[in-house]
């Protein structure tokens, strides 16, 4: 079947207004030598031997297992609500928003996203979106060097090592400094940060929990930043702020974080949803799109995209960034998955990931040989010290059907026999049992 | 729009009146009706040493983002913190009310280089 609507008399049609003979005479500017000889494609399939050769593809993911990953990205409950609006095609197949009397539906559900993520964070400003929690960082990082005319940045250890390895990448180029500090006890070192923070800093990036699960309050460190000038940016777990003291009541100017947590599935890596939100005095520094309210020639209420002369294709070499683009469709998901817990059920969500990774801790200390890190409080997420190497380990559970945790030597030297494992409101207690007793099968086997 | 005669002119359509060692600097009325209607002025910072013709602050408009240049060198005295809150008054008094900053310490060689009214109106219509 072609794919394309035009007849042969609607070719032959166009080729005459081009007074061109064939097709071919339309890639006249490209030289013989250059033309490729054959595309070697194979032989075009029916649709049900393509639907077969990617099932089978598909049923080689480990899609069964039961999840105490987490790392940044989490096995959250998504109600089929969710799925339903998200996938209306008024929404699915909506372009950017450019012409605002054309897109009012989707202009208007992102800006209600933009009011979710100051609801959350307790900042004044949010943008549309960015593509994800790394990148999102990296913006913030940005904003900072821009507004302070400064170039060092300090990055606590804490910090998702994906997150700071895309930060580097990002910045291979840029001549920025970057300071990283050692997290103790699980928590960010303030000797160390304070004897890192000057006034060449830029900036000082904290996460919150950090990777290792761990919760902080950084207020005192947001206070000597603000004494040198410093921009001091944080890092969220969105639903983890239903229960945490905000970014804005620690002081932060900017907050960042992965939206997967609302209402988008792990998939394999993505698409994700970073977010960001600020203080008002740092709006014109922020990158991406910002949906604002207004009125209309007739003084009717409207919404459009605002602030553009920030944006790359006004403001060009001058611009903060170079995105130009968002996750509308992730944003939408992130905004109707808020909207059907509301603030009370994200409440409820927070506390039972709590609980659920308490009572996981409680289960899993029990276990001869193995020690579940305690020094510091944690959310949902915690750190567990086994007798044998991680990475063995998750591929033992694997075999018993759990995707175990994250073995932390994979980013951090010298912690090749720590686990971290995080755990959800999905996880029954059923399934937290099991998973202990499947650990102690393997540790002691 | 009348170009006034007491000032002098850049080729970037920045007017400045000179005074003494003193200069306060605007842009020009064909230049507000350019960019459109002004939405936001970063002023620049005072303190700050400006050299001629390199960017020291910038103007956004609903269509653009324009730096504007120092015609002279100097250093910023003063800025207009009533753009702050009203850019608009760039559009509608870009001469009077809508100056932008005043610098100290200027370069007086560097007026050399500028246009009369006279100069810059010819100027503007042969662009």
């Amino acid at each position: 079947m072609s794919y394309i609507a035009n007849t042969e008399s609607q070719r032959r049609e166009m080729l005459k207004v081009c007074g061109a003979r064939s097709i071919d005479d339309l890639f006249s500017d490209i030289p013989e030598a250059l033309r490729p000889k054959s595309f070697s494609l194979p032989k075009g399939r029916s649709e049900l031997e393509i639907y077969s050769y990617f099932k089978k593809l598909a049923g080689q993911n480990y899609s069964h297992l039961t999840c105490f990953v987490g790392g940044g990205f989490y096995d959250h409950f998504i109600p089929a609500a969710v799925d339903a609006l998200a996938s209306r095609s008024e929404f699915y197949t909506a372009y950017t928003p450019y012409q605002p009397e054309l897109s009012q539906g989707i202009l208007q559900a992102i800006y209600e996203y933009q009011t979710d993520i100051c609801r959350l964070t307790g900042l004044d400003v949010s943008n549309a979106s960015l593509y994800d929690g790394g990148t999102a960082l990296y913006e913030a990082c940005q904003m900072a060097v821009h507004a302070t005319g400064r170039r060092k940045v300090i990055m606590d250890g804490g910090i998702n090592p994906i997150y700071r390895k895309m930060i580097r990448s990002y910045t291979a180029n840029l001549s920025i400094e970057f300071v990283e500090t050692p997290v103790t006890h699980g928590q960010s070192d303030r000797k160390r940060l304070f004897e890192a923070l000057d006034d060449c800093t830029a900036a000082v990036l904290l996460q919150n929990p950090n990777f290792f699960g761990v919760i902080d309050d950084h207020s005192d460190i947001v206070k000597k930043a603000h004494e040198l000038g410093i921009v001091a940016v944080q890092s969220v777990y969105p639903v983890a702020l239903a229960l945490l003291k905000t970014p804005a009541e620690q002081g932060f100017d900017i907050a960042t974080g992965e939206g997967q947590s609302l209402g988008i599935p792990l998939s394999f890596g993505g698409p994700y949803l970073g977010f960001m939100a600020a203080k008002k005095a740092l709006v014109r520094k922020m990158p991406g799109r910002i949906v604002a309210r207004t009125v209309d020639a007739a003084g009717r209420p409207g919404f459009v995209l605002s602030l553009q002369a920030r944006e790359q294709h006004i403001r060009r070499e001058k611009a903060t960034s170079n995105i130009c683009s968002n996750e509308a469709l992730c944003a939408l998901r992130a905004h109707i998955h808020l909207s059907m817990l509301g603030k009370e059920g994200l409440k409820s969500v927070a506390q039972l990931c709590f609980d659920k990774a308490h009572y996981a801790k409680e289960r899993i200390k029990a276990i001869p040989g193995v020690k579940v890190m305690e020094s510091s409080p944690t959310f949902n997420e915690f750190t567990v010290k086994l007798p044998i190497d991680a990475g063995e380990c998750v591929g033992r559970m694997v075999e018993l059907g759990f995707a175990a945790g994250f073995p932390l030597g994979r980013y951090y030297e010298g912690m090749e026999n720590y686990l971290l494992v995080a755990v959800t409101e999905k996880r029954t207690k059923y399934e937290i049992g099991r998973l202990a007793e499947a650990l102690e099968a393997v540790v002691c086997q | 729009m009348p170009t006034p005669a007491n000032l002098k002119y850049s080729k970037t359509h920045e007017w400045v009146k000179i005074e003494g060692t003193n200069a306060t600097v605007g842009i020009t009325g064909h230049a507000q009706e350019a960019l459109g209607d002004i939405t936001f002025v970063e002023l620049p910072k005072v303190g700050a040493d400006v050299k001629k013709d390199s960017a020291c602050c910038v103007i956004e408009s609903v269509k653009a983002a324009s730096d504007i240049n120092a015609p002279v060198s100097g250093k910023v005295s003063e800025v207009n913190e009533s753009l702050e809150t009203g850019p608009e008054s760039v559009n509608s008094d870009p001469y009077g009310a809508g100056w932008i900053f005043k610098l100290s310490n200027v370069n007086l060689s560097d007026a050399a280089g500028l246009m009369d009214a006279t100069a810059y109106d010819a100027f503007v219509e042969s662009e």
